[in-house]
């Protein structure tokens, strides 16, 4: 992705989202001491941080869900915490856990939310996502029945109705397959490419690697460390050359056996001989 | 925001009311704890209660559909928690819609489910020998005043729901509620209670709404019972929606 005429974006429209001094704390644990982030419009953001770091705590101030102690968030220009409304009108949120309706089917899940949207044609919505997240065939079923991987593409994919300008992504790819978070990526990038800016949270430093224009490291209550990959690359000492033979990694071996051509796992194992062509190298 | 509070409440109310035909044992289940106790007082107990009317069941009815309420009330503390815990609550919250709409969903549906599982007992009731000369303005009395307590039960129920921890929490409010109709007047006239049990049994709400309804289907001239009974809906309607909206206000900022 050319950052070029994001920068320009950047510099004519200023950054869609920007939180200065943002403070949480719960009872005594002081989880937020002072965040201050700016993100591009159209960049797509990671959001790094360990288990407990506060990266879920940020997403959900963003989001109207929680009023911070002290500093000042806006998304799309708007205060979350004197213009909510607003704020909402402007986003969407998948959090970290599948926010689904277990008793309703996937279609209605879809044409529930596009309803609460208040678009037209929810059920034409509802079917074109459905294709893209590979759900057709399981679209009338009760999500109670879906796997973890369909629930979240399903959540996902309930995230995109309406197209907000901004969206967060909570530790999307968490409990996902290696074919079904490929599958992820490629809806963030797509997002990305038309102009949505997407914020999202992630413990898998290869995700942030894949994805993000820029990168921001949450720790201990702030920001430690906010950049591009290669402005992050630089904080280190420079990369010794040694020479060591390529191995392919446990994900590239998975990919090559199970057949990575983005279909549901349930679709069928690959052919024996398939499995051979693809997995020698 | 507001402008599209009608419309969001009626697809949340669509939701709800799909949960609920999928589930349609909990509108069952709702009436068959009502339909027992109406069983057996009528059939075991019935015979040496005097209460003065030449059929005990048309001088019980009023206090089973009272208990109805009671049991139905607690599945809306129950779904309400179900939302909260699976984080579609959140999701609405992030959305652009109307901030009460969830609630109002939840209420709105209780009282059609409500009103399913009373038409079930009132059957139950006919297929026993109630009858009441009742005219369509009576009978229009009593659905307004079941509908009144179901309201107020209804938001009293919205409390548990948004905080309980868990399930069992959620629903187990409705047990006091329930037992409250059996020291009333519903199932034996209040003259026979001991001094301090009449007192009470007298002057809590229960009392004067089976009064009411039971006058209401008897044909007989209500008395000053419908006012106190009024009274006692819209009270605990208005606190109990008061403090629901306080709790969900603070719950979701
Ligand atoms: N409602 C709450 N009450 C008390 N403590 C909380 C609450 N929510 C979060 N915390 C605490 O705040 C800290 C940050 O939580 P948060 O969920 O933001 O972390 P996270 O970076 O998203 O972690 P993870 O990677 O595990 O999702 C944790 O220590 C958590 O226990
Ligand atoms: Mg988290």
């Amino acid at each position: 992705m050319s950052t070029d005429p994001q920068m320009t974006a950047e510099r004519v429209r200023g950054p869609v989202i920007q939180v200065r001094g943002l403070a949480k704390a719960y009872k005594e644990l002081h989880v937020l001491r002072g965040v201050d982030v700016e993100v591009a419009r159209g960049s797509i953001f990671a959001l790094l941080g360990s288990n407990g770091a506060g990266k879920t705590t940020v997403v959900r101030i963003l989001s109207t869900l929680l009023k911070p102690d002290a500093g000042t968030a806006t998304v799309n220009g708007f205060d979350v915490a004197t213009q909510a409304a607003r704020v909402r009108e402007s986003i969407s949120l998948t959090g970290q856990f599948a926010a689904v309706d277990e008793i309703l089917s996937g279609r209605e899940n879809l044409v529930l939310v596009a309803r609460l949207r208040h678009l037209r044609d929810p059920g034409g919505i509802a079917d074109e996502l459905l294709a893209r997240f590979a759900l057709t065939d399981a679209g009338t079923r009760r999500v109670s029945t879906y796997s973890g991987g369909m629930r979240r593409r399903l959540d996902i994919a309930m995230s995109l109705i309406g197209d907000p300008p901004v969206i967060f992504l909570d530790e999307p790819t968490t409990g996902l397959d290696p074919q079904a978070r490929l599958e992820v990526w490629q809806a963030v990038r797509e997002l990305a490419r038309q102009g949505t800016t997407v914020l999202l949270t992630t413990q898998y430093l290869d995700e942030a690697e894949q994805l993000a224009d820029r990168i921001a490291i949450l720790h201990q209550g702030r920001i430690i460390a906010n950049g591009t990959l290669p402005e992050l690359k630089r904080l280190l000492p420079p990369a010794k050359v040694e020479y060591v033979e390529k191995q392919p990694t446990l994900e590239d071996v998975f990919l090559a056996i199970v057949g990575d051509d983005g279909t549901d796992s349930t679709a069928g194992a690959a052919s024996p001989a398939g499995t051979k062509n693809r997995g020698t190298r | 925001m507001t402008k599209h509070f009608v419309s969001d409440t009626l697809v949340l109310l669509g939701r709800s009311l799909r949960h609920i035909s999928r589930s349609p044992d909990t509108i069952i289940t709702t009436a068959i704890m009502p339909i027992a106790f109406m069983l057996l007082f009528v059939y075991v107990f019935g015979g040496a209660i005097r209460t003065g009317s030449d059929r005990y069941v048309n001088y019980l009815l009023p206090g089973i559909l009272l208990i109805t309420v009671a049991s139905g009330i607690s599945y809306t503390a129950f779904r309400l928690f179900l939302d909260m815990k699976g984080g579609i609550f959140e999701r609405f919250q992030s959305m652009p819609v109307a901030r009460s709409s969830v609630l109002w969903a939840h209420v709105l549906t209780s009282l059609v489910a409500n009103l399913i599982s009373l038409v079930l007992v009132v059957l139950v009731a006919l297929g026993m020998g109630f009858r009441s000369g009742a005219g369509v303005a009576q009978w229009l009395a009593v659905a307004g005043i079941m509908m009144l307590f179901t309201l107020a039960l209804t938001w009293l129920a919205v409390i548990p729901g948004l905080t309980a921890k868990s399930v069992d929490g959620a629903s187990a409010f409705s047990y006091p509620l329930i037992f409250l109709p059996f020291v009333s007047s519903a199932f034996v006239p209040t003259e026979s209670m001991p001094g301090p049990v009449r007192a009470f049994a007298e002057n809590q709400p229960v009392t004067s709404i089976a009064n009411t309804i039971r006058d209401l289907f008897a044909q007989q001239q209500v008395g000053g019972d419908i006012w106190i009974a009024l009274a006692w809906c819209v009270g605990l309607l208005v606190v109990a929606y008061g403090a629901a909206m306080a709790v969900y206000h603070r719950r979701t900022g």
